[in-house]
């Protein structure tokens, strides 16, 4: 006979897959920012992303989340996709 | 609910000592002007002399809710406006409004459970009520799949067989609590999900779950979800921390829960299926698997089930729901963001002195000796070392307060190169004394069985508003 369970999970849609945004040709004139998500050392590896973009004119402006175990504040990800054409995140320790 | 005839209704049963000493007064009934209508539950035959509807299969008297028979109901316009229950001469009277009704009769006699409380009776009924509001998915198998590999093939274990949900076990298990299968008990991170009492209890019956077990595990899945405890982050992680579940008050005991010898490991049956029902909601529901949004490095085997009941019995402590502001009768869950047990064995102290340098020295070296402030951890305490307390008088207030001095910690010890090692707080901490945990970064709860001069050190994951902060819920219905 055949069994009928109940689906034990979120039932979620299909999840439609994103295309990452298109690259930007070149950065020049673009305003990018770099998120330090706030793990021990990931300011070390984004003040040098820094030293090497602002070397090549490029604007720059950083930003941190409060802490690297949550998701950031959804106030932050506004800031940064208003002010931003490009934006780098430091994951690592 | 069945259409209620007006005039005099009254519920019987054959098998009522009861119902048969009113059977005379209901033929007497029967023969007035008023129209009587008798449903008997478990004879159709009886009373003799009566025109009985058939209520065997308890349409009416579920519909009335009845717990006694005989019940004597007055109904006008469909709608009931007067009740008794088993035999009051006077009751009876006002009801049918013959002043001469029972003459013979004793003045009152108690009535006999109606079959619908008959526990195997009840229950099905409740299965058959909730049946038609499960709304999940349905997932038909082939004719051929054998339906415990049909859950792992989905996806839906965390490595163990499960019990395949089918809905006349989720309906089961839905009876355990009063709450709605379509309410909602909390968003289940990653995926964000609104998670229904029935898709929890989905996941319970999969876990091994009794229905009287559901309560905590809403109560889990409630505070786990919580902005506080921060089960995304925890998730996450790449650390060993998985959600451990305290359960504190009678539902406890009340469940069957082990609080004593071998309170953390495996054979209770409470403790095993309701930690594991809250993972396999994570999992499920929420989306959280490993080698996805779990990142853990190495993981613990706490991250299939954690749960266990604090022995407040044998405790000298207040436990520990009602150290975070709940009263002692009520029910709680506390989570903890938690690595595993790790023993301290300290078997020759005798004075509460040296066996809290023994707890503090262990302590220290939670997640690292050269580490301060930025993990919790819980002290499980076991009976034999509580004893040393309970002796000397020692509050947990006290013992609290001489581990957070014995855990201050010269700066100096744990710079960066201090004994050797490169782990440790940069150089500018060397001049500085700082506490192993933050500030209610320590909780102390009393388990374990009586024999054994041994307490257990849980570590925590990166604390408060940092990482994860320990979350009391109370426990429903």
């Amino acid at each position: 006979m055949k069994s009928v369970l109940l689906d034990p999970t979120g039932e979620l849609a299909a999840t439609t897959t994103v295309a990452p945004s298109p690259r930007p040709p070149s950065l020049d004139g673009k305003v990018v920012g770099l998120l330090d998500i706030s793990k021990a050392r990931g300011n070390v590896f984004l003040d040098r992303i820094e030293e090497h973009l602002v070397g090549r004119g490029v604007t720059v402006r950083r930003f941190a989340k409060p802490t690297f175990t949550k998701v950031a504040p959804i106030d932050l990800r506004h800031e940064i996709t208003t002010q931003c054409d490009v934006v780098i995140e430091a994951l690592a320790d | 609910m069945a259409e209620l005839p007006d005039g005099l209704v009254a519920i019987v049963k054959r098998d009522c000592p009861t119902c048969n000493l009113v059977a005379p007064v209901l033929a007497t009934l029967a023969a007035d002007s008023v129209p009587l209508t008798v449903y008997s539950q478990d004879d159709p035959t009886f009373p003799d002399g009566v025109r009985v509807v058939d209520d065997r299969n308890l349409q009416m008297s579920f519909a009335l809710d009845l717990d006694t028979v005989p019940t004597l109901l007055c109904v006008s316009g469909g709608r009931e406006v007067a009740r008794t229950v088993g035999w009051s001469r006077d009751a009876w009277r006002d009801i049918t409004g013959r002043a001469d009704l029972g003459e013979t009769l004793p003045e009152h006699r108690p009535g006999c459970g109606s079959r619908t409380q008959d526990p195997a009776i009840a229950e099905a009924h409740a299965v058959a009520t909730l049946l038609p509001k499960l709304h999940s998915r349905r997932v038909e198998l082939g004719e051929e799949e054998d339906d415990a590999e049909a859950c792992f093939e989905r996806g839906w274990s965390d490595g163990l067989p499960v019990v395949p949900p089918t809905p006349a076990r989720v309906a089961r298990m839905l009876t355990g609590t009063t709450r709605a299968p379509d309410e909602v008990v909390a968003v289940v991170p990653p995926d964000l999900v609104e998670c229904t009492v029935e898709k929890v209890a989905i996941n319970a019956v999969m876990a091994g779950c009794r229905p009287e077990y559901l309560p905590v595990v809403l109560a889990s899945v409630e505070a786990a979800c919580t902005d506080e405890f921060n089960m995304h982050g925890l998730l996450a992680t790449t650390w060993f921390s998985g959600p451990l579940v305290v359960v504190n008050g009678p539902i406890a005991r009340a469940v069957g829960m082990n609080s004593g010898v071998n309170a953390m490991g495996q054979g209770n049956r409470a403790n095993a299926a309701i930690g594991r029902a809250l993972q396999l909601v994570v999992r499920n529901v929420g989306g959280g698997r490993p080698g996805e949004i779990d990142r853990s490095t190495l993981g613990q085997p706490g991250k299939y089930t954690f749960c266990f009941a604090e022995d407040e019995a044998g405790s000298p402590w207040e436990p520990l729901h009602v150290e975070r502001g709940f009263a002692k009768s009520a029910s709680t869950v506390t989570l903890f963001a938690a690595e595993g047990p790790r023993g301290i064995i300290d078997q020759l102290s005798r004075t509460p002195e040296s066996l809290a340098r023994s707890f503090a020295a262990c302590l220290r070296a939670t997640t690292h000796p050269k580490l301060v402030l930025a993990f919790d951890a819980m002290l499980v305490v076991s009976p034999e070392h509580a004893r040393v307390f309970r002796d000397a008088g020692w509050t947990k207030a006290r013992l609290h307060e001489e581990l957070g001095s014995l855990l201050q910690i010269d700066g100096s010890e744990i710079v960066h190169g201090a004994g050797g090692i490169a782990e440790g707080l940069p150089e500018a901490f060397a001049g500085s004394t700082l506490p192993k945990f933050r500030d209610g970064g320590l909780l102390i709860v009393h388990a374990g069985g009586g024999a054994g001069l041994f307490s257990a050190i849980i570590g925590g994951w990166a604390s408060g508003s940092l990482g994860s902060e320990a979350v009391t819920v109370g426990v429903g219905t």
